[in-house]
């Protein structure tokens, strides 16, 4: 890297430093260091550490059950999906029993869609992130975009009238005023506060 | 204390509903004696909830235990500033801090309005009267921040550790400023249509305000997600969480009233569709905190419940009536001025930008109060989670995209064939070869690719206006390039400044896109033990666990999983990620553990990529004690810093377009004239 760019790069990452800062208060030093015991270290303070963290299996990392799992929403009140809850909220206990769940079916030979059925007969259709798109829930897929589509159509077509009816009638040659002070008639006073009007605008 | 501030919210609350009452009956029979007497009731209403606010940070900094709300947000251990921020940790002191900041934009609107505008103060104070006494009357009715306990605890129980995060204690203010600010423009808008001067006066008395409102919104939301990012741990920062589509709906009124207005001032149309959307903006504020606070849908942001629901809800179905009913009454007068000359023009490419953002928000607030319809309707609870969201409104947010890149390539008026080509030809250009540049290196992401390309293409729009403006000034005032971006920038703000928030937009478009390649593994690792993960951007990272440190901190035991980072075989540094245990005291002066330990992302961040470390627990040892073998998750994400840099850009170029003074040139008014504005003088009737 050029001696330039980097000096860019530095001078961009402080000026963004406020923003995009890491987390500093994650990486203070500790104040009164507790020291280990065991082969590992078995850790001394053994309540704070909260929940212990189970160990890690190669199904934990397989992209097809994290798929699965982000569309199946957790047991717990948390709104989440099992995939995040168990990787994000640590105090649950029901995302991990989800997984583990879920992890045996794989390994029985069930399909993503068998699991998913065995989830929401369960647990009910809430069990699924997203409704599936069938009978009543159609409408919740739809209706938004219908409603943009409805509403850009009418636009279009209420506009395009108002355009041909406006170019019939000639009327941005010769705009009608009505009502209002024309700008080549107006007074000293009113060009004045139109003036400042205009220079509001800017 | 408690007596002081008791009192003074019932003084407040009198004199919101006096100063209702009378600006209204003021402004009505055109009383100039009765619109002074207001505007000092305006001060004194603040005043007063000045004191009461000062009141309860008195008792939150003395540790008055015997305050309920101070007991149940701080503790003798809360460091100084989450004592500060403690104030807005709960529903009543929320309530509050709602009031108060109402009570200062409230005074600044009577102090800060030009005289061209002061016949519509008297209405303005009535409208902000009404909604601080609605405001008041919640809090000394049903959530009195000053209510106290029949005893006096020892400790208090201490606030919640996620909102003991720097990002918390701005971001809730700063939402605050935002929502409460669109309480003015949608005051002058009731004052115009009492008054029934519907002329482009009241748009006028407003532009600073309403983009003030959106630059507070515009920034609250992104401190929310930047603080939902390093303090949820979940490795994203949007879920589409009901809270979060609370403070959206409003920010995407506001936008889209930001460009409709330009139509109403510079051709007189869309007067109509304007007050509608400035009350819109209002409502849905109000419906946020309804949202927030009512408990009625579920969300993640379940620190501020309680019963206060009713009340919103009542006052919105209340005022909204009246709004909506006084501009039914007043839909006459707001005829526009001239009619739409082409489908191909910048009005129309307005008005279709204007369908895009309200859909979105229609959208969103459909997809959160979903559940309750479907579960009115079918009986069968159901849950609309983030891919609900994300297959709904990732196809309106590209076309959004596209508009705000096509917008600014349409003349006003009449655009030709030739104008239009052009126009196009250069931002066309930058978005293809960007597209097929992606496609070459192997993306296949679709909605990755669009968001890409559409950015591409809008910063082509964006380097176009630019360039030919700068060039044109470099040719006829024989100035250098950067001399000439200044003035550029400095003769006409709103349209450059503007174009800079579309930096900022495009650059949160790249920074979604990213999300569709985040890599994440799970490893559980012992001392000297290491993992690998490969990002996006192709490099090899080598994470090795250093092990687990435990030391006390301020309020809370902290056990941190260090973790050495090396990408492509060079050092990348040392990242912690933390567990941490809260506690109080006893009267004893025993520790008591408070709430759940919480978890502190480790996160190293930079233009590409971030790497995002959790540490997930500690891993029972041979003895079945924690040891120091960790479970960790590890993200790589992708372009996350572009969104902080998008707003950015956002807050800059907000800044810009209302930055004092008088920019305009000779020549923007006279364009102004030719594009067929005409202004309503004062008093004169339409």
């Amino acid at each position: 890297m050029t001696g330039r760019r980097a000096w860019l790069r530095t001078a961009v990452l402080a000026g963004l430093a406020p923003l995009g800062g890491r987390v500093l208060a994650a990486q203070e030093p500790g104040l009164i260091p507790l020291g280990g015991r065991g082969d590992v270290g078995a850790l001394a303070d053994t309540f704070s550490v909260g929940r212990l963290g189970e160990r890690t299996v190669p199904l934990d990392n397989d992209e097809a059950i994290r798929k699965l799992e982000l569309g199946l929403k957790c047991p717990c009140p948390c709104g989440l999906d099992i995939y995040t809850c168990r990787t994000t909220d640590f105090t649950c206990t029901f995302s991990p029993e989800s997984h583990k769940e879920i992890m045996g079916y794989v390994q029985g030979g069930r399909s993503a869609d068998e699991i998913t059925a065995i989830f929401v007969e369960k647990y009910g259709e809430k069990a699924l992130m997203a409704p599936k798109a069938e009978g009543f829930n159609l409408a919740g897929y739809l209706v938004p975009g219908i409603a943009v589509l409805m509403a850009g159509t009418v636009l279009t077509l209420v506009l395009q009238r108002r355009a041909r009816v406006a170019a019939a009638a000639g009327a941005f040659a010769a705009p009608s005023n009505a009502g209002l002070p024309q700008v080549g008639n107006a007074t000293p006073d009113e060009l004045e506060r139109l003036r400042r009007a205009m220079a509001d605008d800017a | 204390m408690t007596l002081l501030g008791t009192f003074s919210l019932w003084v407040a609350l009198l004199l919101s509903v006096w100063g209702t009452v009378f600006a209204f009956a003021g402004g009505w029979r055109t009383r100039p004696d009765l619109a002074r007497t207001i505007t000092r009731s305006v001060h004194a209403v603040f005043a007063c909830v000045l004191v009461a606010s000062l009141a309860l940070w008195k008792g939150i900094i003395s540790h008055d235990f015997n305050i309920e709300y101070v007991a149940a947000y701080t503790s003798r251990n809360l460091p100084g500033y989450y004592l500060f921020s403690a104030f807005w940790a709960g529903q009543r002191g929320s309530l509050l801090l709602w009031s108060l900041v109402l009570a200062i934009f409230a005074s600044l609107a009577q102090l800060l309005t030009g005289r061209r505008h002061a016949q519509m103060l008297p209405y303005v104070a009535g409208v902000t009267s009404a909604v601080q006494a609605f405001f008041v009357l919640t809090m000394v009715a049903a959530a009195n921040p000053f209510d106290r306990l029949p005893y006096t605890p020892f400790d208090g129980r201490g606030l919640n550790p996620q909102l003991q995060n720097v990002y918390m204690t701005i971001h809730p203010p700063m939402l605050y400023f935002g929502y409460i600010s669109t309480t003015i423009p949608f005051a002058f808008a009731i004052a115009a249509l009492l008054q029934g001067k519907l002329d482009t006066g009241w748009i006028h008395a407003i532009r600073k305000w309403t983009i003030t409102s959106w630059i507070f919104l515009s920034v609250a939301i992104t401190l929310g997600m930047k603080w939902a990012y390093v303090e949820l741990g979940w490795g994203g920062y949007w879920a589409w969480d009901p809270v979060e589509n609370a403070s959206l709906l409003p920010w995407l009124t506001m936008t889209a009233f930001l460009h409709s207005v330009m139509i109403q001032e510079k051709r007189g149309m869309l007067k109509r569709w304007n007050v509608a959307l400035v009350a819109a903006s209002f409502f849905l504020t109000i419906f946020g905190t309804f949202i927030t606070r009512s408990g009625v849908i579920q969300s993640v942001h379940s620190f501020a419940q309680s019963n206060v629901g009713t009340w919103f809800l009542s006052f919105l179905i209340v005022a909204g009536i009246l709004t909506y009913t006084l501009l039914y009454v007043r839909w006459p007068r707001l005829e526009p001025e001239v009619p739409l000359e082409s489908m191909v023009s910048r009005e129309a490419a307005f008005l279709f930008n204007n369908v895009i953002l309200v859909g979105i928000a229609f959208s969103v607030l459909w997809g959160t109060v979903f559940p309750i319809i479907s579960e009115w309707v079918t009986g069968t609870k159901i849950t609309v989670g983030v891919p609900f969201f994300n297959r709904v409104n990732a196809p309106l947010g590209l076309g959004l995209l596209a508009l705000t890149g096509i917008g600014p390539l349409i003349a006003w008026r009449k655009a030709s064939a030739a104008n239009l080509q052009r126009q196009f030809i250069f931002p066309v250009i930058t978005g293809v070869s960007v597209l097929g540049a992606l496609l070459a290196a192997g993306m296949r992401d679709g909605y990755a690719l669009t968001s890409f390309a559409l950015a591409a293409f809008t910063f082509g729009t964006i380097v176009q206006e630019y360039g030919r403006g700068v060039r044109a000034r470099m040719r006829m005032h024989r100035e250098d390039v950067f001399t000439a971006i200044g003035r550029l920038v400095a003769r006409n703000r709103r349209r450059y400044g503007g174009y800079l928030v579309h930096v900022g937009v495009l650059l949160y478009f790249v920074g979604f896109a990213g999300q569709a390649f985040v890599v994440q593994k799970q490893a559980n690792l012992k001392p000297g033990e290491s993992v690998t993960l490969k990002s996006p951007f192709g490099y090899d990272y080598t994470f090795t666990h250093l092990g687990i440190s435990q030391y006390k901190q301020a309020n809370r035991m902290t056990s941190a999983a260090s973790t050495r980072i090396t990408r492509a075989g060079k050092p990348h540094g040392v990242m912690t990620s933390e567990k941490r245990q809260h506690f109080t005291t006893d009267a004893s002066g025993n520790e008591v553990p408070s709430f759940e330990p919480s978890t502190e992302i480790g996160l190293r961040t930079d233009l590409r990529e971030d790497v995002y470390i959790v540490f997930a627990g500690a891993i029972r040892g041979a003895d079945g004690l924690p040891s120091e073998e960790a479970s960790y998750r590890i993200n790589i994400n992708p372009l996350v810093m572009w969104v902080w840099i998008g707003c950015l850009f956002l807050f800059i170029g907000g800044i810009i377009t209302m930055w004092p003074g008088s920019g305009a040139t000779a020549l923007a008014s006279e364009r102004k004239g030719e594009g067929g504005y005409r202004v309503a003088m004062a008093g004169a009737e339409p």
